[in-house]
């Protein structure tokens, strides 16, 4: 037997052993997550004891080196734990924009005592992150952003304000982008920097959004106060990091959802709609829907296989992760449109226990954002058409 | 296994493509077209295709072929798409080959891989009878008759079922049009006595004919496999075609799509190039990402056929719907894009529109996949 298949033995036997019944169940909503920080609360006591678990295994990043808290697996392993966990439907432990983003962003830039102060505490999530990127008049075309940061002895002192801060409300840490050099090319001014939401002069507003919910925040920075040592990268150069960094919150967005995972859409559609003599859903139009979307998304599977593939090949293209998210949030948009349609009269409930407070509509709404946010698909489409296709023009 | 090419793949792609780009372009088919060829393709290429390997890729090595598996039988039917060479490789090397080597005893095995390996015997397949592809229609009765049976009932869209020596012919010796049971499958002699072919020109100036059985007799030793168990057989070798008639779309989508790409960063309008316009930018880069994710669905299909035979339905399913909807897509635009140059016989791109088409009727449309494939998951 190879190693990798007593890793695998081994590693199902101790999911199986270790994750409760509980948290291999499909999540109902996105708060139905445990995102750790300074004031986290469990939503219930499984939730607590998977978490601890997977933890002390170094496994709510089982690819960072152990040395930062992480299980320091290589590729295949990781490739096996994700297998096995998905196999049971387990949950992730941690839900966490500090693993999906800052942590690979640390991992390639930060300098060694960013990455012992703050990889170690994103693994065990004590501390939770929320990112600074966008602008009122910053968003598709983010590197005008106008937050300044003007340097004060060993401080900086940022003036500006953010807006669709995912859970800025809840955070504790920012990773921000803040402009340092206002007299230089756009791209050229931008630093990266990481600071206390609790620091002097930090406020934050919710937005409430169409599906009720308000995940996103405007956030106002007056005369904040940060060490100089807290850029990351090199002063001015923010955008490599931002940008190594999108491509991070790309293929996490591209992945958004519960493919995979809970029950095939034509099952949960028998379920509402029925089914003829035959066997067959009892809308052959909402079947063709399913079927189609089925192919599509079991061939988009394959494209993120490739691409990991292709990647460990070297034969993989930077930009490639722009295709990603643009198919992946279309199809989860599309998706969410036919459980609804499946749903029928059920599905339209907002506010009832039945429905747990509108989940599935709720969660339909929310998927609008996923072709907006870290990139429109306009924008991901024209990345595509000029690095990859090499188009002309802008 | 890595949803990448290995490098011995890599290396029989680069070769299947030097020969075929050199001598087979688009040109070649036009050729054949325009002087109504009686055979539709090149002996000579064949030949050439015979000595490369290609014809015996997936005859085993001790009936002198290479032994190779249903990847790389993919990576030559993408080249073919590239140039939309016409050749036997779909129906001889793919699909009687592998009718033979899954299904047949070792007399038969002898009999023809050999000669097919060696490229001086062609094959075909006939199975459709109705306008769309249902296997499990099929009807043409097969008779009990002495030692063996008598055939009678008519086929269309045999591919290369003119130029074919030997015909695998798909018939019920029981049941009724719609069972799984009572399907058999035989070799037949073109020349017997009864078989009537009729060559069809087809829109993408392929090959494909229409072969009536009247009261064809056959010799019990040329059951192919068992007798009223053939849909087993038969189902697993249309998915083998399957699988490489999507890759001969993917080949095909990419082809015109590359020729797109360059025409657009050539050709100007209102003074600038038409690529510069959004429009088209946005279009362009759907169509590549939509190539992409097929490229992946249909090399998945290809592995699994080699590595897991019997559990390939769903990832050939998926392919094949993928590949025949990216085609029509990639045609469609192909012609759109280059404006009324596209629309016209002196262009080429007509051609892939025309070939699109027939690779997507073959062995099951889109939307015969997805049925297939909601069946599969019970709904």
């Amino acid at each position: 037997m190879s190693d990798l298949e007593t890793f695998r033995r081994e590693t199902r036997a101790w999911l199986e052993a270790n994750c409760p019944p509980e948290m291999r169940r499909p999540m109902t909503s996105e708060s139905d997550t445990y995102w750790g920080g300074r004031n986290a609360k469990f939503s219930s006591e499984p939730q607590r004891v998977w978490f601890e678990r997977m933890r002390d295994k170094g496994w709510t990043v089982p690819d960072w080196p152990k040395e930062y808290g992480g299980g320091g697996l290589d590729r295949a392993e990781h490739k096996v734990l994700r297998e096995e966990m998905a196999a049971m439907g387990a949950r992730a432990p941690l839900s966490s924009f500090g693993i999906w983003m800052l942590g690979p962003a640390l991992l390639k830039y930060g300098n060694e005592a960013q990455k012992k102060e703050h990889l170690p505490k994103i693994a065990a999530g004590l501390i939770r992150w929320c990112q600074g990127y966008s602008e009122p008049n910053a968003g598709s075309d983010l590197a005008s952003l106008q937050t300044r940061a003007e340097s004060d002895g060993d401080d900086y002192v940022i003036n500006g304000q953010k807006i669709w801060t995912s859970y800025a409300n809840y955070a504790d840490w920012i990773f921000c982008l803040v402009r340092t050099d206002p007299a230089a090319k756009k791209h050229d001014g931008i630093s990266f920097i990481l600071f206390d939401m609790a620091s002097k002069g930090v406020s934050t507003k919710p937005i409430l959004l169409i599906s009720g919910y308000s995940p996103f925040c405007e956030t106002f920075f007056d005369n904040v106060r940060v060490p100089k040592s807290h850029v990351v990268g090199t002063v001015n150069r923010g955008w490599d990091v931002a940008k190594y960094l999108l491509q991070h919150e790309r293929a996490m967005i591209s992945g958004t959802g519960e493919r995979g995972i809970g029950r095939p859409l034509g099952q949960v559609a028998a379920d509402s709609v029925g089914s003829d003599d035959s066997g067959r859903l009892d809308d052959a139009m909402l079947r063709g829907q399913i079927a189609m979307f089925d192919i599509d998304e079991a061939a988009f599977a394959a494209v993120a296989e490739r691409a990991i593939d292709l990647a460990k090949a070297g034969q993989s293209h930077p930009a490639f992760s722009s295709a990603m998210k643009y198919y992946g949030t279309e199809l989860n948009k599309r998706r969410h449109e036919i459980l609804m349609s499946a749903g029928g009269i059920d599905a339209l409930e907002w506010e009832s226990d039945r429905s747990k407070g509108g989940a599935r509509p709720r969660a339909w709404l929310r998927t609008k954002a996923n072709s907006i946010e870290g990139g429109t698909s306009e924008v991901m489409l024209g990345i595509v058409a000029k690095r990859i296709l090499d188009l002309p023009g802008a | 296994m890595p949803l990448v090419l290995t490098e011995e793949q890599s290396m029989l792609r680069d070769s299947a493509r030097g020969l075929i780009t050199d001598k087979a372009p688009v040109s070649h088919l036009r050729q054949l077209r325009d002087s109504k060829d009686e055979m539709g393709f090149s002996r000579d290429l064949w030949k050439a295709f015979a000595e490369m390997g290609f014809s015996g890729l997936l005859v085993p090595e001790n009936f002198g072929g290479s032994g190779l598996g249903y990847v790389e039988a993919g990576v030559v039917m993408e080249e073919i798409g590239r140039t939309l060479m016409p050749s036997p490789f779909l129906s001889t090397a793919v699909l009687a080959v592998s009718a033979l080597s899954r299904g047949g005893s070792e007399a038969q095995k002898s009999a023809h891989l050999p000669k097919i390996a060696d490229g001086s015997r062609l094959a075909a397949l006939a199975i459709d009878e109705g306008t769309k592809h249902r296997p499990l229609q099929i009807n043409l009765q097969a008779v009990r008759s002495g030692n063996g049976f008598k055939l009678s009932g008519a086929k269309a869209l045999v591919v290369d079922g003119h130029t074919a020596d030997l015909l695998i012919v798909a018939g019920r010796t029981g049941g009724a049009a719609g069972d799984r049971n009572g399907l058999t499958l035989f070799l037949v002699d073109p020349k017997a006595k009864g078989v009537a072919i009729e060559r069809t020109v087809m829109v993408d100036a392929h090959n494909a004919a229409r072969i009536e059985f009247s009261n064809v007799e056959v010799d019990a030793d040329h059951v192919l496999g068992e007798v009223d168990q053939g849909y087993q057989l038969l189902d697993g070798v249309l998915n083998i075609g399957r699988g490489a008639v999507a890759s001969e779309m993917v080949g095909l989508s990419e082809e015109v799509f590359g020729r797109t790409v360059t025409y657009l960063k050539e050709r100007k309008q209102f003074g600038k190039l038409i690529g510069e316009f959004q429009a088209l930018q946005h279009r362009a880069a759907q169509l590549y990402v939509d190539i992409e994710i097929t490229r992946s669905a249909v090399l998945k299909a290809l592995q699994t056929l080699d590595g897991d035979f019997d559990h390939a339905g769903a990832a050939i399913a998926v392919a094949k719907a993928r590949a025949g909807t990216t085609a029509a897509l990639a045609v469609q635009e192909g012609v759109q894009m280059h404006g009324g140059m596209g629309m016209t016989d002196q262009f080429d791109i007509g051609f892939f529109m025309k070939r699109a088409r027939v690779c997507q009727e073959l062995f099951g449309d889109s939307n015969y996949h997805a049925d297939q494939l909601a069946r599969m998951k019970s709904y």
